[in-house]
């Protein structure tokens, strides 16, 4: 490396790749942050994807961007990026509004010609004057043309660019070229020649880097000291699968899961396709009625049974979710949300599911509804939702959403036995003769699981009341009042096996933060910026939405100031209004399909306690 | 699964249940011919799951005493399909009926059949709305008058065997509401068959659409407008048993033996287990009017059923890679460690 490269010493970093939807660069991001994880560095990533497939060829709707944070102690992919990688000026201009002022970015002058700046509605020679982005430093690397130049085979060199980005992005961080050479060769072992040219490129990319005399920055980033033990990297969708394969595993059950393809759950239904080898059970139904109707099958036959889906999808499952209350069976359903209503905007995140999750069925029909709160956290959640679902024999709705499903971080490969028990709620030998299958467990109000194969259990369910005492069809009046209470005590007493809700922060402070799902590690950066200026603040995050834990209100109501912050219009904030008694707390709203900006949180919660 | 010696009568597969159709409601029939079957077979109720969907035909598990489960409209197939791939070794049946099944289920059923799971759908088709008191179904014919229909209808109904066959069925069977002699012996057939077994049941609704199958089935013409297919047997018919179907052209045709120099050895030979499905379909689509409606089992084709090839293909991939826990499974991906 140049003597005259001035490294920083940072405790974080934000990188941005980004360039057309085919530029790979989805791939050269990942690989970065993968071996940045290997050498330490916490990480939070986060794509951020167009719907098209593949967008006409540089423009503005065909951008494709891979965003990482690494460093210590960091909970978002970051609001701005100190480095962007923009393989053309459509990259450059979407990515305009997300740059510190002082970042670096790397173009491929390659494609900066005049047809390429057109592409993108630039109107001028010199797009970084024409965005206002004079002050910030720019190598300028001719990608295209160093790219043809290191390898033979032409097709090759084009599709290699973004590994030749990921290389000179290597000599910028000071990382060694051995992890990502070892990661293309994973990626590329099936093609000799593919994977050859490759590692060319990305050796033409970082001697670039270290010959090339330009006066940027390089970066040197605090690793952190995390707890032993084996370590992968993780987005949401993965965890989510793996979370019910673990509840699968620890309750001695067949998994199964009915599924239809819907943007950005698909991955959950292939993640567990892909596990034949652990024995799983994959259906891809027709549609999203029968993905969730053939889980009810299965779950009815004894399997612990899930369907995925996302937003528009859960509408559809809305009459059969409201079979799974009134029959009382175990099952579990993940959505997956994204913008709305209808089709929406496919790709982008959003919590505007919830009031559809909740109340979103005919009749008087509580499910549960969980909310996973980060990447890592969906592992957990569905192992939670699944052994909620088993043990009280209930549907448990899981909220994720785009967000965490496609964000990744460093994941500690969990040890199932620091997992609690899953007892599935069983019919027992001692309740015959005269069981019937609408019988309850007095104290949690849960009817017993007899499946299909047991002798002496054989019984007929289904979507028609039932008598309280005899299982039989029953139309009478102040039976179903009964059941319907009945069914509504059997959610509210979960409530009482569920961990109690924490206070982060000062428990003295005027004002507490409330935010609930995937918003968390936003919240939670905001809280903690704030809470280092020296101002007390107190926060707080919900995972458990339906029940809330027993002792939300006790604690919403000790502050003499409170906001919710969620990306939509205010439905955590009116489910809290109508559960927890006198409760009006300010709201934070942002519906813009984009994870919530950490520095305008920061603004917008230190207006509040000034007010 | 355990070898089953216990012999089973149909009182077996009763539920106490009091059976709430109309008086004189082709459903019984079914019913009835459902419990001598499952008799015969010799599965054990709890062995058995009987699955539905909505409608005067989705009652019906209420009253088996097997496992059994009432859903939702249209989805029974779905359902069914969900517990059989859950667990292959139940014998899975779907009482569903020409509503339930070919309008709002009309996909899942479909697509069940192109699976082909291993099921026994009974379709129950009456060409009317029971439950809702009387308007046209899938299956009512071009011009019917209903509720819903004050003028006629002007659209032309699906024929399930047509449904059935197009969706790649490889077993389709007819019979009687009220043939409680035949019917048993067909379900049989179907629960042997491994894969979708689909039975047409001509049901009568004695409420809404009275009558509506009484120019084929009634005693007095039914030898002459029907004819029982049995595999490897002449399709022969007729009071005297004297009328035959022979190949004509690209058609079929019924002739008289004796007359026209037609003799019983140009009559053709039922063959359920062709792969080729077009002399199937034409079979199942004679309508009563020149050549007679076909009962027995028209079609029955051996393929991979849906379940148990999921399993073999989970018993392939295991025998290759030799993770069974999750944690085994997560140590052979990208992993670093943490020292």
């Amino acid at each position: 490396m140049k003597q005259d490269v001035m490294v920083k010493e940072v405790e974080h970093v934000v990188i941005r790749f980004s360039g057309d939807s085919g530029d790979g660069m989805q791939l050269a991001g990942s690989i970065f942050s993968n071996l940045s994880a290997e050498l330490g560095n916490e990480i939070i990533t986060f794509p951020d994807y167009p719907a098209e497939i593949r967008a006409p060829h540089g423009t503005l709707s065909g951008v494709s961007g891979f965003q990482v944070h690494l460093g210590k102690r960091i909970y978002t992919p970051g609001d701005k990026a100190d480095v962007l990688v923009a393989m053309n000026p459509a990259a450059l201009k979407v990515n305009a509004n997300f740059l510190k002022s002082d970042s670096v970015v790397i173009i491929d002058v390659d494609s900066f010609e005049k047809k390429d700046l057109e592409k993108a509605n630039f109107t001028s020679e010199n797009p970084f004057e024409e965005l206002g982005l004079s002050p910030i430093q720019v190598i300028a690397a001719p990608i295209t043309t160093l790219c043809k130049n290191a390898v033979d085979d032409q097709k090759q060199a084009t599709r290699g660019r973004n590994v030749f980005a990921l290389g000179l992005v290597c000599w910028l961080f000071n990382r060694p070229l051995g992890t990502a050479e070892h990661m293309l060769r994973a990626k590329f072992a099936k093609k000799p020649a593919v994977l050859d040219a490759n590692l060319t490129i990305l050796n033409a990319g970082y001697n670039y880097g270290s010959n090339i005399h330009a006066s940027v920055s390089t970066y040197r980033i605090e690793t952190l000291s995390a707890e032993k033990g084996f370590y992968t990297d993780v987005n949401g969708n993965k965890a989510t699968a793996y979370g019910l394969i673990a509840a699968a595993e620890k309750s001695g059950l067949q998994l199964f899961l009915g599924s239809y393809p819907i943007t950005p759950a698909t991955d959950i239904m292939q993640e567990l396709a892909a596990r034949k080898d652990l024995g799983v059970k994959v259906m891809q139904a027709e549609d999203e009625i029968a993905g969730i109707c053939s889980a009810i099958g299965a779950s009815f036959a004894g399997c612990l049974a899930a369907t995925s889906t996302s937003g528009p999808g859960l509408a559809l499952k809305s009459e059969a979710i409201g079979l799974a209350v009134i029959a009382e069976i175990p099952l579990v359903i993940v959505d997956v949300q994204r913008s709305g209503p209808s089709t929406g905007m496919p790709t982008k995140s959003e919590q505007t599911d919830l009031m559809q999750a909740l109340y979103g069925r005919n009749g008087e029909s509580p499910a549960v509804v969980i909310a996973a709160t980060s990447p890592t956290d969906c592992f957990d959640s569905a192992y939670w939702a699944s052994k909620i679902a088993l043990e009280h024999m209930t549907p448990v709705i899981l909220l994720t959403d785009g967000y965490i499903a496609n964000g990744s971080s460093a994941w500690k490969i969990p040890e199932l036995a620091d997992y609690p028990e899953i007892k599935p709620h069983y019919v027992t030998p001692d309740l015959q003769p005269g069981w019937t299958p609408y019988q309850r467990d007095e104290e949690t109000k849960v009817r017993y699981w007899a499946v299909p194969g047991m002798e002496g259990f054989a019984h007929r369910i289904g979507g028609l009341e039932k008598d309280y005492n005899t299982s039989v069809i029953s139309t009478d009046a102040a039976n179903h009042e009964l059941m319907t209470e009945t069914r509504q005590a059997k959610i509210d007493k979960i409530a009482g096996k569920l961990p109690l809700q924490e206070i982060i922060g000062d428990e003295d402070a005027d004002l507490i933060v409330i935010g609930w799902g995937g918003t968390y590690g936003h919240l939670c950066e905001a809280v903690e910026i704030i809470r280092k200026s020296g101002k007390k603040l107190a926060f707080t995050h919900f995972k458990y939405i339906n029940p809330l834990p027993r002792n939300a209100g006790e604690i919403l109501r000790k502050y003499k100031k409170a906001i919710v912050i969620e990306q939509n219009k205010g439905q955590f904030a009116n489910h809290l209004r109508s559960k927890v008694h006198g409760f009006n707390p300010y709201q934070f709203n942002r519906v813009k399909g984009q994870p919530f900006i950490v520095a305008r949180l920061v603004e917008e919660i230190t207006k509040l306690m000034e007010d | 699964m355990t070898t089953e010696t216990k012999i089973y009568e149909a009182k077996d597969f009763k539920s106490p249940q009091l059976v709430r159709w109309c008086p004189g409601c082709g459903d019984y029939g079914v019913l009835n011919s459902l419990h001598k079957a499952m008799s015969l077979m010799g599965i054990a109720p709890h062995r058995t799951a009987v699955i539905s969907g909505i409608g005067c035909s989705s009652r019906l598990p209420y009253y088996m005493n097997t496992y059994g489960f009432h859903t939702i409209h249209g989805r029974g197939a779905a359902v069914a399909t969900g517990v059989k791939v859950a667990n292959p070794e139940l014998s899975v049946w779907l009482s569903t009926g020409d509503g339930d099944c070919l309008a709002i289920g009309g996909n899942h059923f479909i697509h069940a059949v192109r699976r082909n799971i291993d099921i026994n759908v009974l379709l129950m088709n009456n060409k009317i709305y029971g439950l809702t008191k009387g308007q046209y179904s899938p299956t009512s014919d071009r011009g019917f008058v209903s509720k819903s229909s004050p003028y006629g209808t002007v659209e032309d109904p699906f024929r399930p065997a047509e449904l059935t066959i197009g969706a790649r069925g490889r077993f389709f069977a007819r019979t009687i509401d009220v043939d409680m002699k035949n019917s048993p012996e067909i379900m049989v057939a179907a629960a042997k068959h491994k894969g979708t077994s689909v039975i047409e049941v001509m049901l009568n609704c004695v409420i809404f659409n009275d009558g509506i199958y009484d120019g084929i089935v009634d005693k007095e013409w039914r030898a002459e407008r029907t004819i029982s297919l049995r595999h490897g047997e002449k399709m022969i018919f007729g009071a005297n048993n004297d009328k035959g179907l022979i190949q004509d052209g690209f058609g079929i045709k019924a002739v008289t033996i004796g007359e026209n120099g037609y003799t019983v050895d140009d009559i053709l030979v039922h063959d359920a287990h062709q792969e080729d499905p077009s002399l199937h379909l034409k079979l199942a689509l004679m309508d009563g009017s020149d050549l007679p409606v076909a009962l027995g089992v028209i079609r029955e084709v051996e393929a991979p059923a849906y379940a148990t090839e999921m399993e073999k293909q989970i018993a392939e991939v295991q025998a290759k890679k030799p993770q069974r826990t999750l944690k085994e499974f997560l140590m052979t991906g990208e992993i670093w460690e943490v020292k």
